[in-house]
């Protein structure tokens, strides 16, 4: 095994051209267990912690750049009014230790259905910025995911930052595990509401092959407050369509049973967790954008 | 290949690490320094945490090769961190040797006389936190990162630092008692 140490960013991907076999590292989470566990003898171990653009972040406009490598500790603590769905997200990844270290790059580089930042990036509509010697893109968070533990990179690209636009309504995340800390999930859900669009979008995570968005939910909640005129009246969500968004979330599961839980469990408790975020941001959203009408 | 870094406030170096090697492995192995435990080599057990940069991570989950050039502070040298910190100083730190011999000695009866130790590893102490003591380095040294930034924990904030470092035996409660009352020796100067 050879330690490739490159300094800049420059460096790093010429290193990746030279090397498409190389392994990124940077919090190590994911690298570091597989070496541990001999799953895995890498030809190659990139350490990226020395290229300091990866863990920095810039709000520019109405986008957030979020730096590959910036640790879910930071996201957590001084991202929380731009990203709140992330934010909470990175709450419920592991423990400080782990926090620390990790980064989003790094959940989208083993694009596990696990990740705990999927459900909330795909809710908030984020976009990854990838880049070889060859250049730069920007892959929709949609097109991302490819298959169980397979993303959208070209072997020679490295991710370098998540764009994600400021939160222009409330976000909110869940996820079930026997405790709080140092969980993989059971399974996950994101959810943000998009007042300017009128719309919102969702994430389920370890609860199909991929991350996936409940795109039927998604079409028929955006129909149904449409109809409702539920942007302008900021009335409370009818019962009926909290139940039939949440039976549309469950079935937009392709889940497995393993042993953290049944497919049957996961689908339940997918269904559970839309309906109770909906009623979170939902009130939220009625509470701060309508603070006299329909509040009673 | 060759890693040096900063262990303890002094300069050191490994030789013959292997590329896959972690953190850990070279501080136990390599350097002859096994307050950091191996346990669960997963990230999941926090007993082999130490402070990379002043951050505590899970020195399982780090290349060797990521620490180069960087400051590592493991249990061996928690009692000089503590002590240069509350003198406002910056460590001068503590050799290998003496880090290599480094043992808990509080000032019960029981465990002897002798070695200064960090005020969080004297509240382990007298609390009774210690029972194996496999988790205890990891605990004392995500308890005395916490206790550094918050030097006034809530029971939710203890909680919230540890809930990376797993004990089997102590049911937490006298973990609790111990980071409680560090904190409060440390709030009154003691």
């Amino acid at each position: 095994m050879e330690f490739l140490r490159p300094a800049s960013w420059e460096e790093a991907l010429a290193a990746k051209a030279e090397h498409p076999a190389a392994v990124p590292i940077a919090g190590g989470t994911d690298v570091m267990v597989e070496i541990n566990f001999d799953h895995r003898r890498p030809e190659y171990l990139m350490d990226l912690n020395r290229i300091g653009d990866l863990y920095a972040w810039e709000v520019a406009g109405d986008t957030v750049r979020l730096g590959a490598s910036v640790p879910y500790t930071r996201i957590m603590e001084e991202l929380r009014a731009e990203l709140p769905g992330l934010a909470l997200a990175s709450h419920t990844v592991a423990s400080p230790q782990i926090r620390h270290r990790g980064g989003v790059g790094g959940n989208l580089g083993t694009a596990s259905p696990a990740g705990d930042a999927h459900p909330a990036l795909l809710a908030a509509g984020a976009e990854v910025e990838v880049e070889s010697v060859r250049g730069a893109r920007r892959i929709p968070i949609d097109d991302f995911y490819t298959g169980v533990k397979r993303n959208a990179l070209e072997p020679d690209e490295l991710i370098r930052a998540v764009h994600v636009k400021k939160a222009g309504g409330p976000q909110q995340y869940s996820k079930v595990g026997t405790r709080n800390a140092m969980v993989i999930a059971v399974c996950a859900f994101g959810i943000a509401l998009h007042p300017g669009t009128r719309t919102v979008r969702t994430g389920i995570g370890s609860a199909a092959p991929t991350p996936v968005r409940a795109r039927a939910a998604e079409e028929f909640l955006n129909a149904a407050l449409e109809e409702g005129g539920f942007w302008d009246n900021g009335k409370i969500i009818t019962p009926s369509v909290a139940k039939r968004f949440a039976d549309l979330c469950a079935g937009a599961c392709n889940p497995i049973d393993d042993v953290r839980g049944t497919a049957g469990y996961r689908r339940h408790a997918v269904g559970v967790m839309a309906r109770r975020t909906l009623t979170w941001t939902w009130e939220s959203y009625r509470g701060a954008g309508r603070t006299t009408e329909g509040a009673a | 290949m060759r890693v040096e870094f900063t262990v303890n406030g002094q300069l050191q170096q490994a030789d013959d690490v292997w590329e896959g090697e972690s953190l850990l492995y070279v501080l136990r192995e390599r350097l002859g320094l096994p307050g950091s435990k191996n346990a669960c080599e997963q990230g999941e057990c926090g007993s082999c945490t130490v402070r990379l940069d002043g951050v505590p991570v899970c020195s399982c989950l780090v290349a060797a090769g990521q620490v180069e050039g960087r400051e590592v502070v493991t249990v061996e040298g928690l009692a000089d961190h503590a002590a240069q910190r509350s003198r406002g100083a910056r460590a001068c730190g503590t050799p290998l040797d003496e880090a290599r011999a480094w043992q808990a000695r509080g000032t019960d009866s029981g465990a002897g006389e002798g070695t200064p130790l960090s005020p969080v590893q004297q509240a382990f102490i007298d609390a009774g936190a210690v029972q194996c003591g496999f988790c205890t380095p990891g605990l004392l040294v995500a308890a005395d990162e916490m206790l550094e930034r918050n030097p006034d924990p809530s029971d939710a904030d203890i909680r919230e630092a540890l809930s990376g470092n797993l004990c089997r035996c102590t049911g937490y409660e006298k973990i609790m008692d111990a980071v409680r009352l560090a904190a409060a020796r440390q709030s009154e100067g003691v």
